[in-house]
C-alpha cells in the first residue's frame, strides 16, 4: 500500500509539472517573445483559462502527501520553512500578476504585472529544480526525523549542506531550461504568425543547452549521491528511463525546427516525466534520505499513514482521478485551437 | 505564552482570517449567480445574462485572491504547525486532499470555463458550469469545516503506537455530526455575505440613480436570500452548534457567556465586559434564567459555570472570546431586523424609493463579514488549549525547528503582501463598479468577455 501512494504522489507532482511547466515556461520567455501588447494578450490568453487548474495538481499533490505520508510532510516542510514560503509568496505574485493585468488599462502597470509575472515565473522553475535537487541529494536529517536547512552554506555538498549548494543550482538550472523549452512549445503551439515562430526558435536555442545540462546532471548525480543508482542495478528494467530521456530529447531536436510542435510538446512532457521518473526510482523507497546517517532517512514505511486510512483513500481517489481528467480532457477540448483575440473569435 | 508559540499561534490566524475574507463572498455569490443564470435562461431576458457577467467580474477578482491566500494555509500545517500534522495527519489528511481532489479541481477547471467560455458554450452549457462553480466552492466548504470539526469533536480515529491518530472510521470523519451543524451554520454565514453584497452594491446603484434596472435585480434577489439566511442562521443553525457546545464542551460555553459560577437558572448577559481576574462581569445587563432555558430548555436548568472547571482547561483569551461570540449574535439579530424590514417594503412596493433603507442596506456591507470573522474567532479561540478538543494541546503543535525569529519574518511578510493584496483588491473592484454591469466585453478592451 505504501509504494502505492508513493507511485501516486509521484504521479500527481509529475502531472503538476508537466502542467503547470508550461505556463511556468510561458512566464519565462515571456518578455522576449511577446513585442505588442497584442502578443502579451494572446500569451495569457493561452494560459489564462488553465494556469489555475493547473496549479490545483500542486495542492491536490501537496494534500495527497500530507494524507498519505504525514511525517514526510511534517518535516520536509518545516525543515524547508524559509523556501518554502518564498515559493508561497511568488505564487502568490504569480497569480496576481496573470490575472490582474487584464484588469489594468493603464501601460505603465501592465508593464509592472508583466515584470512580475515573468520574474516569479523564473524564480519558480529554479526553486521546483532545487527543491527536487534537495531531495534527491539529502538533508540533514536529525534521530527525531525533524531538520532545519539553512538557505546555503558554502555551496559544497557535505552532511550540513544548505539547500543551495552547487548540487541544487544545478538542478535548478536543469529545471529552468527544460521548463523555457516546454513553455515555447506550448505557446508554438496555441498561437499564430511571428509570435509562433519567435517561440518555436527558442525552444530551438533552448535544446543544446538542455542537452548538455542533462548529461551534466546525470554525472554530478554519479557523484554527488551514488545510491540513486543502486535501484538500477537491482532491477535493470529502470534503464528505460534513460533511454525515455534521450529519446524525447531526439524527436524534440528533430520535430522542433520542421514545425511539428504538438510532437515535440508531448516529447517534452515525456522528456519531465522521464526525468521525475528516473528521480523517484532511484530513490525508492525512500523519500527524503539523510546526508547525516543513512539510518535517519525517512522511507515509505517509517512516513506513511495508518494501514486502514491508506486503503480507504484509495477508493475516493480513483474517483477523483476520474472526476479529474474527465474535467480537464474537457476544458483542454473546449479551449483547443489557436488563441485569438476577441473580434477574432475565440 | 512562549513566543515561538505565540508567533505560531498569529501566523495561521492571521493568515487563515484574511483568507476567509474571500471564500465566504465566493460562497455565498456562486449561488446567487446560478440564480441570476436561471433568470436568464428561463426569461430570455438578457439584462440578467449581463447582471450575471457583472458578478462574475468581481467573482473573479475576489477567486484569484482567494486562490493565492488560500494556498499558504495548506502548506502551513506543514510548515509552521508540524508536529501537529505528524499527530494527526493520518486523520485530517484525508479531508485536507479531499478537497483538493474533489472540490478544487472542479472548482478551479470549471471557472476557467465559466469566465472565459462563454462565446464556445451554448447558454445551457454556460449554466452548468455556473452550477459546477457552486458545487465546487460548495464542496470545498464541506471538507475543510469537516476538518475543522474534527479538530473540535475528534472521531472515528484510534491511536497508533507512536503517540499520533490513524484513521478508524472513514464514515465518522465524513459524517461528523459537529460537521455538518458547522457547515450549516458556515454556509448560510457566506450566503449571508453574498446577500449583502449584492443589496449593498444594488442600494449604491439605486442611490447614484445610475444602472438603476440591475439595482433593482440585485436588491431583490439579495434581500430574498438575505432574509432566508439570515434567519436559517439563528435557527436552527446557530442554536444547534450553541447545544452541541454545551453538550460537548461546557467549559467553552461558560467562557463564552463569561458564566464564572454554577448554578440553577442561568442568566444570559446581553451587554458588559467580562473581568476575568475579579471573575465577574462589570455593568450587565442581564437576562435571568435565559441561559438555562436556551441551553436546556428548562428556566431552571443547572448550567456549569468556569468555577466548574480547573483553570488549567479554561480558553486562555476569556475576554476576546466572550466579545467574539457577543458581537456575532448582536450583529446575527441586527441583520435579521434589516432584512425582515426590507422584505416587507419590498413587498409594499417601497423599498426601492425609501432611501433612507437604500442607506443602510448599502453601509451594511462590511458586517456580514464581521460576523463571520468574529464567529470563527469564537470557534478558534473557545477551542483552547486544546489544538484537537481533548486529545492534543495547541502548545505541543507547532514545529520546534522553526525559532520564533524565522516565524515573526514571514508574518510580517505576509502582513506586508496581504496589505498590498488587500488594496489592490478594493481598488479593483470599486473600478469594477465604477464600470457598471452594462459594460461590453468589447468595450471594456482588456477584460475580454469576463
Ligand atoms: C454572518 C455570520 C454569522 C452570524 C450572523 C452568526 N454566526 Fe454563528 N458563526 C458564524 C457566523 C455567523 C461562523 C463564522 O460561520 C461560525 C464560526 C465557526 C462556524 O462553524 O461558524 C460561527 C459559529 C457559531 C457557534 C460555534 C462556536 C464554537 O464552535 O465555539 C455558535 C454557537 C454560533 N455561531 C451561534 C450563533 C447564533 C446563536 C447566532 C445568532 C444569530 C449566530 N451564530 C449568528
Ligand atoms: C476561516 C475561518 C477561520 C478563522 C477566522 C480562524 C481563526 C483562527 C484564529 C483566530 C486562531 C488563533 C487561535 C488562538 O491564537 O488562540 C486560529 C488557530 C488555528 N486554526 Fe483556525 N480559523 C479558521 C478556520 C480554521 C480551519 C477551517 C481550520 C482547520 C482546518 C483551522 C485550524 C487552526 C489551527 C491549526 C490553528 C492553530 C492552533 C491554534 O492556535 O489553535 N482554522 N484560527
Ligand atoms: C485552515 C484552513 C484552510 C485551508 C488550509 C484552506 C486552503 C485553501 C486553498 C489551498 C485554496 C486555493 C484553492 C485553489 O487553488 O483553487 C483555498 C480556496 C478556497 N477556500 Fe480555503 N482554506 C482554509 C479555510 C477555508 C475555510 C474555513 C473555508 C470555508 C468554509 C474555505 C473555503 C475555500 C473556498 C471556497 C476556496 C475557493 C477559492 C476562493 O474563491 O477563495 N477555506 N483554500
Amino acid at each position: 500500500m505504501e509504494t502505492l501512494w508513493f507511485i501516486i504522489v509521484a504521479v500527481m507532482l509529475t502531472a503538476y509539472v508537466v502542467l503547470d511547466g508550461f505556463d511556468l515556461g510561458a512566464g519565462v520567455i515571456y518578455p522576449f517573445i511577446a513585442r505588442t501588447s497584442d502578443d502579451r494578450r494572446r500569451v495569457l490568453r493561452a494560459i489564462g483559462p488553465v494556469w489555475d487548474g493547473n496549479e490545483v495538481w500542486l495542492l491536490a499533490a501537496g494534500g495527497t502527501l500530507y494524507f498519505a505520508f504525514p511525517q514526510l510532510y511534517a518535516s520536509g516542510f518545516s525543515g524547508f520553512y524559509l523556501p518554502l514560503m518564498m515559493v508561497l509568496w511568488l505564487l502568490m505574485l504569480r497569480g496576481i500578476g496573470i490575472e490582474f493585468r487584464t484588469h489594468m488599462e493603464h501601460p505603465v502597470w501592465q508593464g509592472f504585472f508583466d515584470a512580475v509575472f515573468s520574474l516569479s515565473s523564473v524564480l519558480l522553475t529554479i526553486f521546483f529544480g532545487a527543491a527536487l535537487g534537495n531531495v534527491v541529494r539529502g538533508v540533514p536529517l536529525r534521530q527525531d526525523g525533524y531538520f532545519f536547512e539553512p538557505l546555503w552554506t558554502n555551496f559544497k555538498l557535505g552532511t550540513h549542506p544548505g539547500i543551495l549548494d552547487w548540487y541544487t543550482v544545478m538542478a535548478g538550472l536543469v529545471a529552468l531550461v527544460t521548463l523555457t523549452a516546454h513553455g515555447a512549445l506550448y505557446v508554438a503551439i496555441k498561437t499564430e504568425g511571428e509570435l509562433s515562430a519567435r517561440a518555436r526558435s527558442v525552444a530551438v536555442v533552448a535544446w543544446p543547452v538542455q542537452f548538455f545540462l542533462t548529461c551534466v546532471s546525470l554525472v554530478a548525480t554519479y557523484f554527488a549521491c551514488h545510491r540513486m543508482f543502486y535501484n538500477y542495478g537491482r532491477h535493470p528494467v529502470g534503464l528505460v528511463v534513460p533511454v525515455l530521456v534521450f529519446g524525447s530529447l531526439a524527436v524534440m531536436v528533430l520535430a522542433t525546427p520542421k514545425g511539428k510542435e504538438k510532437l515535440a510538446f508531448i516529447a517534452s512532457s515525456l522528456y519531465i516525466a522521464g526525468m521525475l521518473v528516473g528521480a523517484v526510482f532511484g530513490l525508492y523507497p525512500l523519500v527524503l534520505p539523510a546526508s547525516t546517517d543513512p539510518a535517519y532517512s525517512l522511507t515509505i514505511y517509517n512516513s506513511a499513514a495508518g494501514h486502514h486510512g491508506l486503503v480507504v483513500g484509495f477508493a475516493w481517489w480513483i474517483l477523483g482521478a476520474a472526476l479529474t481528467l474527465a474535467y480537464f480532457i474537457f476544458i483542454y477540448r473546449i479551449f483547443r485551437g489557436k488563441v485569438k483575440l476577441e473580434g477574432e473569435g475565440y | 505564552m512562549d513566543s515561538a508559540l505565540l508567533m505560531h499561534r498569529l501566523h495561521f490566524a492571521f493568515t487563515v482570517t484574511f483568507h476567509y475574507l474571500f471564500p465566504q463572498l465566493t460562497m455565498g455569490l456562486a449561488p446567487l449567480m446560478v440564480v441570476l443564470k436561471t433568470m436568464a435562461l428561463r426569461r430570455n431576458d438578457e439584462t440578467y445574462n449581463k447582471a450575471a457577467r457583472f458578478w462574475a467580474r468581481i467573482f473573479g477578482i475576489n477567486f484569484v485572491i482567494g486562490v493565492v491566500t488560500g494556498i499558504p494555509l495548506e502548506f502551513q500545517f506543514g510548515t509552521n504547525w508540524s508536529h501537529f500534522s505528524r499527530f494527526a495527519g493520518g486523520v485530517i489528511g484525508q479531508t485536507l486532499a479531499m478537497e483538493g481532489m474533489f472540490a478544487f479541481f472542479l472548482e478551479s477547471a470549471f471557472l476557467g470555463l465559466f469566465l472565459y467560455g462563454e462565446k464556445r458554450l451554448s447558454p445551457r452549457a454556460h449554466w452548468w458550469s455556473a452550477v459546477a462553480v457552486f458545487l465546487g466552492s460548495w464542496l470545498s466548504g464541506y471538507f475543510i469545516v469537516a476538518t475543522d470539526a474534527w479538530m473540535q469533536y475528534p472521531v472515528g480515529y484510534a491511536r497508533a503506537a507512536d503517540g499520533s491518530v490513524q484513521l478508524s472510521s472513514f464514515w465518522a470523519l465524513v459524517l461528523n455530526r459537529w460537521a455538518w451543524w458547522q457547515y450549516a451554520h458556515n454556509m448560510s454565514g457566506a450566503a449571508i455575505t453574498g446577500a449583502f453584497a449584492m443589496v449593498s452594491i444594488g442600494a449604491f446603484y439605486l442611490l447614484w440613480g445610475k444602472y438603476a434596472e440591475y439595482g433593482r435585480i440585485f436588491i431583490k434577489t439579495g434581500v430574498m436570500a438575505g432574509c432566508i439566511f439570515s434567519l436559517l442562521q439563528l435557527f436552527p443553525t446557530g442554536d444547534r452548534q450553541g447545544r452541541l457546545i454545551a453538550r460537548y464542551q461546557p467549559v467553552t460555553l461558560a467562557a463564552m457567556e463569561a458564566l464564572f459560577t454554577s448554578g440553577p437558572g442561568a442568566p444570559l448577559v446581553i451587554i458588559g465586559q467580562p473581568n476575568v481576574e475579579e471573575r465577574k462581569i462589570d455593568n450587565p445587563i442581564l437576562v435571568p434564567k435565559m441561559l438555562s432555558f436556551l441551553t436546556y430548555q428548562r428556566w431552571e436548568a443547572d448550567v456549569r459555570g468556569l468555577d466548574a472547571f480547573p483553570q488549567e482547561l479554561w480558553p486562555q483569551n476569556i475576554s476576546l472570546l466572550y466579545y467574539s461570540y457577543h458581537i456575532m449574535v448582536g450583529l446575527g439579530t441586527i441583520f435579521i431586523a434589516i432584512m425582515v424590514i426590507s422584505l416587507f417594503l419590498l413587498w409594499c412596493g417601497k423599498l426601492f424609493n425609501a432611501r433612507w433603507m437604500l442607506w443602510i442596506l448599502m453601509l451594511s456591507l462590511p458586517f456580514p463579514y464581521i460576523a463571520n470573522t468574529a464567529g470563527w474567532m469564537t470557534a478558534e479561540l473557545g477551542r483552547q488549549p486544546w489544538l484537537v478538543y481533548g486529545l492534543f494541546r495547541t502548545a505541543d503543535g507547532y514545529s520546534k525547528t522553526v525559532s520564533p525569529g524565522n516565524a515573526m519574518f514571514t508574518l510580517l511578510g505576509f502582513m506586508g503582501m496581504y496589505t498590498v493584496l488587500g488594496i489592490l483588491f478594493l481598488f479593483l473592484v470599486r473600478r469594477e463598479i465604477e464600470n457598471g454591469p452594462d459594460l461590453d466585453s468589447a468595450v471594456h478592451g482588456q477584460v475580454t468577455s469576463r
